[in-house]
């Protein structure tokens, strides 16, 4: 399904009654070159780069559920790349340029605007640290600004600059952030990756591996057995679970992250703003609505829901910043389920299983990477070496001590 | 969510500290392949989708060290006890 001006007003003038499916939603075939485990962002985004950037087309992306139901859903469309750390930095503003040029790329509407990405220091430490970050990005090649109070203040007059506790002295601004559609995001590579002839099949839930001579040749699936070259594992949140079922035990914990949505008002957030002091994010989507959210609930779950404690916590931190929203009542909350790893970062990588790839670890930071970690996925998958960008990402650096630890937690996943 | 605490009855989450899995031993450094024990010991984790055996620290009541089960699934727990008076027995020296 294409888009125009014409098709639009077309369709306004006869009732809506000629849409067609935008992908095409396949019966699962018996075997495929590569078989890719989720249909969410990442997933999708592999499938997509697979078919368009290295010429494989006999794919399978296989969701237990529907396409974009899982955690590229359940998140807060927030894209940015001011990481500190040389493992991460490169990295993620790949994704910043991909994120840049996407539409064009693959002709959807993902509404990628780049209203800026500021984080709010509060102390001369905090404001050293971020200096260091937007230098480390500078040396990336990667936009940064610190701000003074006055910058911020120009941009943000609305803060409580004077809290007694946690002044507002400045901030570090990444023009180039901002935020996307989720849904677009993954509709959009679905019908790329689909007009290339990916079967992406819904409601086919992978239930084991498939295994000859040690490497696994294919799954199990509540909808029979598929053979594969190779599978690509991109499940985040339940990496382990299936990763259990090759006999893997990955350094990754399960954690529950809440986010919300206020009642729409008129435009008032700029850009998407971060409290330093605590832990808070927000941002003002197109319709209207605040969306924000903090820290993880901070023990491990399934359940794609939170606790009261963490909807206080966040929203005191919301109420340190800009007491105004107070008044605001909230329209929607929603948990998702994230692969804490055990330094932060992600992992892609090739497993000790031959034939099996795996793309996890995401954290709370998997949206922002969605098109990056495709990409590199599929160069993953298709060549058989990490691509440059993400030759850090690997599954055996905590075993040889080069771990990526963006915050300096240690192996204390609810802590990252 | 609420946490029974033996000693200080149903208390509200915010008053506890999360570890994390409780089933997981110190391996002895002086035995032999000691490097690859401790590798798993401090990163591999089960993050098991059910039945999870986990450690609490009940930090704002008696400060004691707490190991639970709960379903991660539903967050409802099934036991609570002392750390120190329920070492797992499938790993209990």
């Amino acid at each position: 399904m294409r888009f125009s001006v014409l098709s639009l007003a077309r369709e306004a003038l006869t009732g809506h009654r000629g849409w067609t499916p935008t992908w095409r939603d396949a019966a699962p075939r018996d075997a495929y070159d590569v078989v890719i485990i989720g249909g969410g962002g990442h997933g999708l985004a592999t499938a997509y780069y697979l078919a368009k950037e290295f010429g494989i087309r006999n794919v399978a992306v296989l969701e237990k559920g529907w396409i974009g139901g899982g955690n590229v859903g359940r998140n807060t469309t927030i894209i940015r790349s001011n990481y500190l750390l040389p493992g991460n930095e490169p990295f993620y503003e790949q994704a910043m340029k991909l994120w840049e040029g996407l539409e064009q790329d693959f002709n959807y509407n993902a509404m990628v605007s780049q209203r800026g990405v500021l984080n709010l220091y509060h102390s001369d430490a905090q404001r050293d640290a971020y200096a260091r970050r937007g230098n480390a990005m500078r040396l990336n090649g990667v936009d940064s600004e610190l701000l003074d109070r006055d910058g911020v203040r120009a941009m943000a007059p609305f803060l409580t600059f004077d809290d007694a506790r946690f002044p507002i002295q400045g901030g570090l601004l990444q023009r180039r952030g901002g935020t996307a559609r989720h849904d677009a995001v993954a509709w959009g590579y679905a019908r790329g990756a689909s007009d290339r002839g990916v079967d992406i099949v819904q409601h086919c839930e992978v239930t084991g591996f498939l295994r000859e001579a040690g490497r696994v040749v294919g799954v199990e699936t509540t909808r029979g057995t598929i053979r594969a070259g190779k599978i690509g594992m991109a499940v985040a949140g339940h990496s382990s679970r299936v990763a259990g079922m090759a006999g893997l035990r990955l350094p990754i914990e399960s954690h529950v992250l809440q986010a919300f949505v206020s009642e729409g008002i008129k435009p008032l957030i700029p850009g998407v703003i971060t409290f330093g002091a605590g832990h808070f994010y927000i941002s003002q989507s197109d319709k209207g609505g605040l969306v924000f959210g903090g820290d993880i609930d901070g023990y491990n779950s399934y359940a794609q829901r939170g606790n009261l404690a963490v909807v206080e916590d966040v929203c005191e931190g919301g109420m340190a910043l800009m007491p105004m929203i107070g008044r605001l009542r909230l329209l929607r909350s929603w948990g998702g389920i994230m692969d804490m790893s055990m330094d932060g970062s992600p992992i892609i990588d090739r497993t000790p299983v031959d034939g099996l790839y795996l793309n996890a670890g995401w954290c709370y930071g998997g949206f922002k990477a969605t098109p990056a970690s495709g990409f590199c996925f599929a160069h993953l998958l298709a060549r058989d070496e990490p691509h440059p960008v993400a030759a850090a990402f690997r599954l055996d650096r905590f075993a040889s001590g080069h771990l990526i630890d963006e915050k300096g937690a240690g192996a204390q996943p609810n802590l990252h | 969510m609420r946490i029974t605490c033996p000693y200080c009855g149903p208390r509200d989450v915010a008053e506890f500290t999360y570890l994390g899995d409780g089933t997981l031993r110190r391996p002895d450094p002086a035995a032999p392949g000691a490097a690859a024990a401790f590798h798993d010991y401090v990163y591999l984790r089960d993050n098991p989708a059910g039945r999870h055996t986990e450690l609490w620290y009940h930090a704002g009541g008696c400060r004691s060290w707490l190991r639970a089960v709960r379903d991660t699934r539903t967050h409802a727990f099934e036991s609570v006890a002392l750390a120190t008076d329920s070492v797992p027995s499938e790993q209990a020296q």
